[in-house]
C-alpha cells in the first residue's frame, strides 16, 4: 500500500544495496531513494534523478530502481515508458528540440522540423547514427511570445528561421570536427 | 494592516528602497533573448557611474510584451525600452541621469497596457520574484495573517464563495463551492494541490504567475490549508518549466524561513507545509485524477468520477485541486474583500481572466483583462491584429479542447457561458490568432494529432477514436476524400465526445466539429469536384 510522502512508513532502505560497479552516480541516487525513504510514491522522482545522472534510463538501471524500491519491474517500466521525458535509448552529444505547440506551429514549426529531417536524415525521437546529435520535438516551451522557439543543447532561441536551424547544425558539426582532429 | 511578525522585514526593505529603479525582466522569454546579460551591463554601468546608492538594478518576472524583449523599465521615469542588448544597457543608465537618448522604447498608454486589469498579474514585472521582502512590500501574505488570526476557516470559505471565483484551469467550476465540499468531507489528513501542469500548447499564463510571483500561488494554496483543514500542498509543475521550478524551490524556502510555512504559522495552531512534484511530460496528467495518481508515482492515467478529489483524491483522502491562476487570486480577494473582487467582470463570470496571445497578432505576450471584454478588443485593439496587416481568420481558443472562433463572431465578450455557446471553451487562457495562411483542415488535423498521441489508451472511443478521426482528416488534406468521409467524420467527433470516459477524450473532437461549424468551406474545397458537392 502506498503511504503518503513523507510520512515515514518505511524502515530504512535494507533492499537496496550499493551498485556492483562503485559508480558514484548510484550513490547520488541512493542518496534520492533515501531522502524519500524509499517509497513506492517516489518513483517519478527517482526516475528523473536516474535520467539526469546517467542520460537516459538503461534496462539494468530500472532494474535497480525496481529492486530497491520494492517494486515490479513492470511497474517502473511501465511508469518510465508512459511518460514523453524518460528516454530509453541514449541522446547524441547534441540535441535539437522543436517545439511543436501551437503558437510556434502557425508560425511555421512545421518547416523547421521538415529542414532538420531533412539535413540530418533522422526523424524525431531519433539519434544520428554517428551519435551526433539527437532530434526531438516539443509541446511548448511556455517560450511562446517569441515563437516559434527551439532548445539546442538546452538553452532556449526564440524566432528561429530554417536558416537559423540548419546553422546551428553545421556549426555542431564544425565545431566537433575540429575537437576530433 | 500591517502583519506585525513580518513589520520588521517590511520597514527595512522600504528604508532601503533607492531613488530610482531599472527593472530588467528575467523571466522565461525574456531570458531567451539575452536578458541576463542585460542586467549585468545594466549593473556594472550603474557601479561605473558611481550610481549604487540612486539607482536599484533589479530582475523582475513577465511585464507582458514578451516578443519585444528584453524588456527594461525605467522608474520614475516610467520609460519602457524593448529589444535592449547588453551593448545598449549604458546607454539606458545615461538616460537615467537626464541624457537624450535615442533608444527602441514602446508607448505605456496603448491600450495594450491600458486596458488591463490587473490582479493576478499585479506584481508581475514590479517584484524581484526570488526575494520573499518584494512580496511582503506589496502586502504579501498579509491575507493569510489576516485569516489565521482574525477569520474562521468557514469565514474564508464563504469569502471565496460570495466573491464568485470560478476555476481558471478551463471547466470553471465554481471555488468556494468546491472548497466547501473538502472542508465538510471529514478526515483527519486532506490535502491541497496546485495544477500546474499547463498543457496546453501555446499557452504560457501559469508559467508566467510561477516565474514572476511564485509567492502569490503559495499563499493561495496556505489560505486554501487553513480553509479545507488541509496541512500538506503539492504544486505538481510541468517537467518543461525548470526556471519555473527553481523559483518555486525558492520561494518555499525563503517562506519556511518566514514562518509563514511550516508548523504554527503566525503564531496559530495553523500548520501548511508545500512540496513540488515535477511532471513527466504527458498532457492527460493536467486532468485531475490522472495528475493525482501521477503525484502517487503511477502513469497517469485517468478514473471515473465519483468518487471526486474532495471526496476521495491523493491517497484516498480529501483533496483540493484547483489551478495556478484559480490560486492566484486567492489573497487579493482575502485582502480586499469578496465584494470588490464581484464587482468586477460579468454577472456570472467574476473577475478578470490572463490571456497569453501567440501566433499571428502584433503585440504577443501575456495580458490580465477583465471577465466580459469582448475578444476583438483583445486581439486587435490590444494585441494590434495581424503584424502583416492582413485580416484574422480566426481565434482559437481552449487549445486542443477548444474551438476556432471566426472573424464574424470576435465581438463575443470572454465568459464562460459566451465562449461555449460559441462552440468553444474559456480554456487555461491560450488564445492563438489565425489568418487566411493558416487552413482550418490542416489546424484541425494537427490537434487532433495532438490527442491521438496524448490519449492515455484507457477507453476506447478516445483511442481508436482519435485514431480514425486522425486518419479522415489527413485524407482529406490529400484531397482523396469523399463527402460521405465528412459524414463519417461529424458522426464519430459524436460518439468520442459522449462516450470517452475524461475531458481529453470527451473535448478532443471540438476543433474539428467548430471548424466543420465555421469554415466547412476549407473542409468542401479540398474535396474533389468540390463544386458538385452540395453542403
Ligand atoms: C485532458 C485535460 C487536461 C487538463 N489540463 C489542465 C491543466 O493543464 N491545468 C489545469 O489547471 N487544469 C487542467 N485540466 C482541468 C483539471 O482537470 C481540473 O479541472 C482543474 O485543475 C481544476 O482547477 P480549477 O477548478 O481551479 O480550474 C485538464 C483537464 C483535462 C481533461
Ligand atoms: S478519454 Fe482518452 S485520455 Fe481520457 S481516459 Fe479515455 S483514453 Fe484516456
Ligand atoms: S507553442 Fe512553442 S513555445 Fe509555446
Ligand atoms: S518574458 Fe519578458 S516580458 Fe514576458
Amino acid at each position: 500500500m502506498s503511504v503518503p510522502a513523507g510520512v515515514n512508513g518505511a524502515g530504512p532502505p535494507t533492499g537496496a544495496k550499493p551498485h556492483p560497479s562503485g559508480d558514484n552516480r548510484f550513490k547520488i541516487l541512493e542518496a534520492t531513494m533515501k531522502k524519500h525513504q524509499h517509497q513506492p510514491d517516489a518513483l517519478i522522482e527517482v526516475l528523473h534523478t536516474a535520467q539526469e545522472l546517467f542520460g537516459y534510463l538503461e534496462n539494468d538501471l530500472l532494474l535497480h530502481i525496481a529492486h530497491s524500491l520494492k517494486l515490479p519491474l513492470s511497474r517502473v517500466y511501465g511508469v518510465a515508458t508512459f511518460y514523453h521525458f524518460f528516454s530509453l535509448k541514449p541522446k547524441g552529444k547534441h540535441t535539437c528540440v522543436i517545439c511543436m505547440g501551437t503558437a510556434c506551429y502557425v508560425k511555421g514549426a512545421a518547416n523547421l522540423l521538415a529542414a532538420i529531417e531533412q539535413e540530418t536524415g533522422i526523424h524525431s525521437g531519433e539519434t544520428t547514427p554517428d551519435g551526433a546529435i539527437s532530434l526531438l520535438t516539443a509541446r511548448c516551451l511556455g517560450a511562446c511570445g517569441i515563437a516559434p522557439a527551439n532548445v539546442y543543447d538546452g538553452s532556449v532561441a526564440g524566432n528561429q528561421s530554417t536558416d537559423d536551424v540548419l546553422n546551428r547544425v553545421k556549426e555542431w558539426r564544425n565545431n566537433d570536427n575540429i575537437a576530433t582532429k | 494592516m500591517i502583519t506585525s511578525p513580518l513589520n520588521e522585514v517590511v520597514e527595512k526593505e522600504t528604508a532601503a528602497a533607492k531613488p530610482k529603479c531599472l527593472r530588467c525582466c528575467v523571466a522565461a522569454g525574456c531570458l531567451s533573448s539575452g536578458s541576463l546579460a542585460v542586467k549585468q551591463s545594466l549593473q556594472a554601468s550603474v557601479t561605473e557611474a558611481g550610481l549604487q546608492d540612486e539607482v536599484h538594478v533589479k530582475g523582475v518576472g513577465c511585464m507582458g510584451l514578451c516578443s519585444q524583449g528584453p524588456l527594461v523599465q525605467a522608474d520614475p521615469d516610467k520609460v519602457l525600452y524593448t529589444g535592449v542588448t547588453a551593448e545598449s544597457a549604458p546607454t539606458i543608465v545615461s538616460a537615467l541621469q537626464g541624457a537624450k537618448v535615442d533608444l527602441p522604447t514602446t508607448d505605456l498608454n496603448h491600450p495594450f497596457f491600458t486596458l488591463q486589469r490587473p490582479i493576478v498579474l499585479e506584481n508581475s514585472g514590479r517584484i524581484d520574484p526570488e526575494r520573499i521582502e518584494e512580496y511582503l512590500v506589496a502586502n504579501g501574505y498579509q491575507a493569510l495573517y489576516a485569516a489565521v488570526r482574525d477569520m474562521t476557516p468557514k469565514d474564508v470559505v464563504d469569502a471565496i464563495t460570495s466573491s464568485g471565483l470560478r476555476g481558471r484551469g478551463g471547466a470553471g467550476y465554481p471555488t468556494g463551492l468546491k472548497w466547501a465540499l473538502v472542508a465538510k468531507t471529514p478526515s483527519h489528513q486532506k490535502y491541497i494541490v496546485c495544477n500546474a501542469d499547463e498543457g496546453d500548447p501555446g499557452a504560457f499564463m501559469d508559467r508566467s504567475v510561477l516565474e514572476s510571483d511564485p509567492h502569490r500561488v503559495l499563499e493561495g494554496m496556505a489560505l486554501a490549508g487553513y480553509a479545507v483543514g488541509a496541512t500538506q500542498g503539492f504544486i505538481y509543475v510541468r517537467g518543461e518549466y525548470p526556471l519555473a521550478i527553481s523559483r518555486l524551490q525558492t520561494a518555499i524556502k525563503q517562506a519556511r524561513r518566514l514562518g509563514v510555512l511550516g508548523s504554527q504559522i503566525f503564531e496559530s495552531g495553523f500548520d501548511f507545509k508545500i512540496d513540488l512534484r515535477i511532471g513527466a511530460g504527458a498532457f492527460v496528467c493536467g486532468e485531475e485524477t490522472a495528475l493525482m495518481a501521477s503525484i502517487e508515482g503511477k502513469r497517469g492515467i485517468p478514473r471515473v468520477r465519483p468518487p471526486y478529489p474532495a471526496e476521495s483524491g491523493l491517497w484516498g483522502q480529501p483533496t483540493l485541486i484547483n489551478n495556478v491562476e484559480t490560486f492566484a487570486n486567492v489573497a487579493p480577494i482575502i485582502r480586499n474583500g469578496p465584494d470588490w473582487f464581484s464587482s468586477i467582470g460579468t454577472g456570472k463570470s467574476k473577475g478578470t481572466k490572463v490571456f497569453a496571445l501567440a501566433g499571428k497578432i502584433t503585440n504577443t505576450g501575456l495580458i490580465e483583462v477583465p471577465m466580459g471584454t469582448p475578444l476583438s478588443t483583445i486581439v486587435e485593439v490590444m494585441g494590434g491584429g495581424t503584424p502583416d496587416g492582413s485580416a484574422i481568420k480566426a481565434v482559437q481558443t481552449g487549445g486542443p479542447s477548444g474551438g476556432c472562433i471566426p472573424a464574424h463572431k470576435l465581438d463575443t465578450p470572454v465568459d464562460y457561458e459566451s465562449l461555449a455557446s460559441i462552440g468553444s471553451i474559456m480554456g487555461s487562457g491560450g488564445m492563438i490568432v489565425m489568418d487566411a495562411d493558416n487552413n482550418m483542415v490542416d489546424v484541425a488535423r494537427y490537434f487532433m494529432e495532438f490527442c491521438m498521441e496524448e490519449s492515455c489508451g484507457k477507453c476506447i472511443p478516445c483511442r481508436a477514436g482519435t485514431v480514425q478521426i486522425h486518419r479522415i482528416l489527413t485524407k482529406i488534406h490529400e484531397g482523396k476524400a469523399g463527402q460521405e468521409d465528412i459524414e463519417t467524420l461529424e458522426q464519430l467527433c459524436e460518439m468520442v465526445k459522449s462516450a470517452s470516459l475524461c475531458g481529453l477524450g470527451q473535448s478532443a473532437p471540438n476543433p474539428v466539429l467548430s471548424t466543420l461549424r465555421y469554415f466547412r468551406e476549407d473542409y468542401t474545397a479540398l474535396l474533389p469536384k468540390a463544386s458538385e458537392v452540395t453542403v
